[in-house]
């Protein structure tokens, strides 16, 4: 059974069609990267799967291990292992990064029936985690994101997609605003993770990130349609040709 | 209709001479002139004025008519206490001084000192008048000012009981001392004016803690008075907490008298009342005094939570900070009114103000009112006021990580409370504050969610 189903996806945001019926399977185990240009619906697609709210679905079908993803809220897509890579991380002033992540940790425990961790058990793991991405034990106790880098928050991101272990995790523009350092250290935290379990999806306007990140297959969307689908040399292809060829390309065509 | 406002204004006023007369024939202590003085200074100007009403600058956004028209009656002998089980659930953890006053009244029995240092007295106002009226009379009344406020002037007619704490000089009190007031039920509803007074001699230290609180439903005014006087380079923390029950109307009037580099924090917390007015009023009296008044207001309901801040700086150097932020939920109205004061000879002032506000249902209400009045020509004021909603994004980002809508409601709602909770020095009151302030914000999160999540 695939992990994520995509069926015919319909959604608008008031007035403007956004997503005009993408279709899309992700096998566990498998990296996917969606690339389009800006505007193209890849940063829509990434908060609808989320479940952010303010969008209107109009069609179409999600199913997430087997389950209606669009009848989920937020938490619950959380809890069923569904995980978000924010492009824009949200500050949170007075919540502190390590009482964050353990919150979100438990919450998730407690949806799958697993006893709570407290903080004598939580904060090895953490250590563990923080360790891999590079990071500071002092971002910990700072508040969730704020006056954080650039790089600090997205690094922060893969932290908390580390300690929420997901079976998708969706990385939506991690790479923007990374210099080649924080997007190598990055790309080793998402490799790390790299597991028979686990689905990514990478979605991205640059080649760049795919460099560290290899993935499984590329997708390419434009104005709300996913028009061509292919393995890792898409990319490139992309990087070399830009979107306007593959557009003008595969008019007419029908997508992979 | 106007007609019958003023019957029932000189009615009210009729009632209060009634008291005022009974209650001079009886009052403690009522043998010392000085003391004979103040209390008919007091109600001489009280009758002057009368309560305010909303044409009153200072009383704008709050109108106390429930107050004025409500004929209060004065608690004095021969009421029952409650019992040290009914008062069990106000104790502060860890804080082993602790004196309990029954409306308005102090309650030896239920109060203890614990071990007090040598240099540290704690006791009852009227006690302490009765023992060494010279001591007191050197600072009681000094510093209030009865022009100003009517609520104080009536205080001060009826002064009679309330906390007192002297630090000697070079003293530190280590413990937090606790003045716990608590409003009990009655047939009718009752009144009482506690007057506390803090002195702290030169280079001492201490922390404070007046705790008002309910026990029953019944309709009561707590009209309070506490003249703090922060002697040269002492060090005072000041915490007022507010958690009475939904019928309870309380007016407090903090007037703090700092001296030459002395350094005053004054904590607010009000989470309880229906109609609450408090006053805070440091006079920076001394040159290179400090001065932090922090606050934080939270009112559901119909709650009307009014803070006015009055902050005066008379010398060089001084530097005061204001901080206060409101959470309002349901009908309640809070109010900021942060007036700041430079005096002519109060060069190098640095003065600021923060009023941050969080309205989480449509018909919460703020005003939040600045006012600067600056006579000096070399000086640093800036104030700031924000409103706003909780924000989408964060709680997008919240449940996104599997937090439900409810736990991540209060998050955000601790986290923005908890800008002034990390104000606090750490220790047992401000552990309690975090206690009590967190369980309030459960009870917010869960009743905007029960009313349809808002927005």
């Amino acid at each position: 059974m695939s992990l994520l189903e995509i069926k015919n996806l319909k959604v608008r945001v008031e007035d403007r069609e956004i997503l005009k019926g993408i279709n899309l399977t992700l096998n566990a185990g498998e990296v996917h990267s969606i690339m389009g240009p800006n505007g193209s619906g890849k940063s829509t697609l990434a908060q609808v799967l989320a479940r952010r709210e303010n969008y209107e679905i109009t069609g179409g079908e999600v199913l997430f291990n087997g389950k209606d993803l669009l009848a989920m809220k937020p938490e619950e897509a959380a809890c069923e292992g569904l995980f978000l890579a924010f492009q824009y991380p949200v500050e949170i002033p007075g919540i502190s990064n390590a009482y964050f992540l353990r919150s979100a940790l438990n919450a998730i425990r407690k949806y799958r029936g697993q006893e709570e961790m407290d903080a004598m058990d939580f904060l090895p793991k953490l250590r563990e985690k923080l360790k891999l991405l590079e990071m500071d034990d002092k971002l910990l106790n700072r508040s969730v994101n704020e006056a954080f880098s650039g790089g600090e928050k997205k690094r922060n991101e893969i932290l908390q997609m580390a300690v929420l272990e997901p079976k998708l995790a969706i990385l939506d523009e991690t790479d923007s605003g990374l210099d080649i350092d924080a997007l190598r250290i990055v790309a080793q935290g998402v490799n790390a993770m790299r597991s028979p379990e686990r689905t990514i999806l990478v979605v991205t306007h640059y080649q760049r990130l795919l460099n560290y990140i290899v993935p499984d297959r590329v997708h390419v969307l434009v104005d709300g349609r996913i028009v061509r689908s292919g393995g890792p040399e898409l990319a490139l292809q992309l990087e070399e040709g830009g979107y306007a060829d593959i557009n003008s390309a595969s008019r007419g065509a029908s997508p992979a | 209709m106007g007609n019958s406002k003023v019957a029932t204004a000189t009615q009210s006023l009729q009632n209060y001479e009634q008291s005022f007369g009974g209650f001079e024939k009886s009052a403690a202590s009522r043998e010392l002139s000085w003391l004979r003085k103040l209390r008919q200074d007091g109600f001489a100007r009280f009758s002057e004025t009368g309560f305010p009403t909303l044409r009153d600058e200072d009383w704008r956004f709050t109108n106390v008519s429930a107050i004025s028209q409500t004929p209060f009656r004065l608690v004095r002998n021969g009421h029952s206490l409650p019992s040290r089980e009914d008062i069990e659930p106000f104790r502060i953890p860890d804080v082993g001084c602790r004196l309990v006053f029954v409306d308005g009244r102090f309650a030896p029995n239920l109060s203890s000192t614990g071990k007090l240092a040598p240099g540290v007295t704690v006791g009852n106002l009227g006690g302490a008048i009765a023992r060494n009226p010279g001591a007191i009379e050197l600072h009681l009344g000094r510093y209030l000012n009865l022009q100003r406020d009517a609520f104080g002037a009536l205080n001060t007619a009826f002064l009679e009981d309330g906390g007192y704490v002297h630090i000697a000089k070079g003293v530190v009190a280590e413990e937090p001392i606790s003045l716990l007031f608590i409003s009990t039920a009655h047939d009718s509803p009752t009144v009482s004016h506690p007057r506390n007074l803090i002195v702290a001699e030169e280079n001492s230290q201490a922390t404070i803690v007046e705790d008002y609180v309910s026990l029953g439903g019944g309709e009561a005014l707590c009209n309070t008075v506490t003249e703090l006087v922060a002697g040269d380079h002492s060090v005072v923390s000041h915490y007022m907490i507010e958690r009475e029950h939904s019928r309870a109307f309380n007016v407090s009037t903090l007037r703090i008298q700092q001296g030459r580099t002395a350094d005053v924090a004054s904590h607010s917390v009000l989470i309880g009342g229906a109609l609450v007015r408090n006053n805070v009023h440091p006079v920076l009296a001394g040159e290179g005094g400090e001065c932090l008044i922090n606050g934080l207001f939270i009112g559901t309901g119909r709650q009307h939570l009014d803070n006015y801040m009055l902050v005066e700086h008379a010398s060089p150097h001084c530097s005061s900070r204001q901080f206060y932020n409101g959470i309002l939920d349901g009908h309640a109205h809070g109010v900021f009114h942060g007036r700041i004061i430079v005096h002519k000879d109060a060069q190098k002032t640095d003065a600021k103000q923060t009023n941050r506000n969080l309205l989480i249902s449509d018909s919460a209400q703020i005003d939040t009112k600045p006012q600067l009045e600056i006579y000096a020509d070399d000086v640093k004021c800036t104030h700031g006021a924000t409103i706003g909603q909780i924000d989408e994004n964060s709680l997008f980002y919240l449940r996104s990580r599997g937090i439900d809508e409810a736990s991540a409601r209060t998050l955000l709602l601790v986290a923005f409370a908890s800008e002034c909770v990390e104000r606090m020095k750490e220790g047992p009151v401000r552990t309690h504050v975090e206690k009590l302030v967190s369980e309030h914000a459960l009870r917010l999160a869960d009743h905007s969610l029960g009313a349809g999540g808002k927005r």
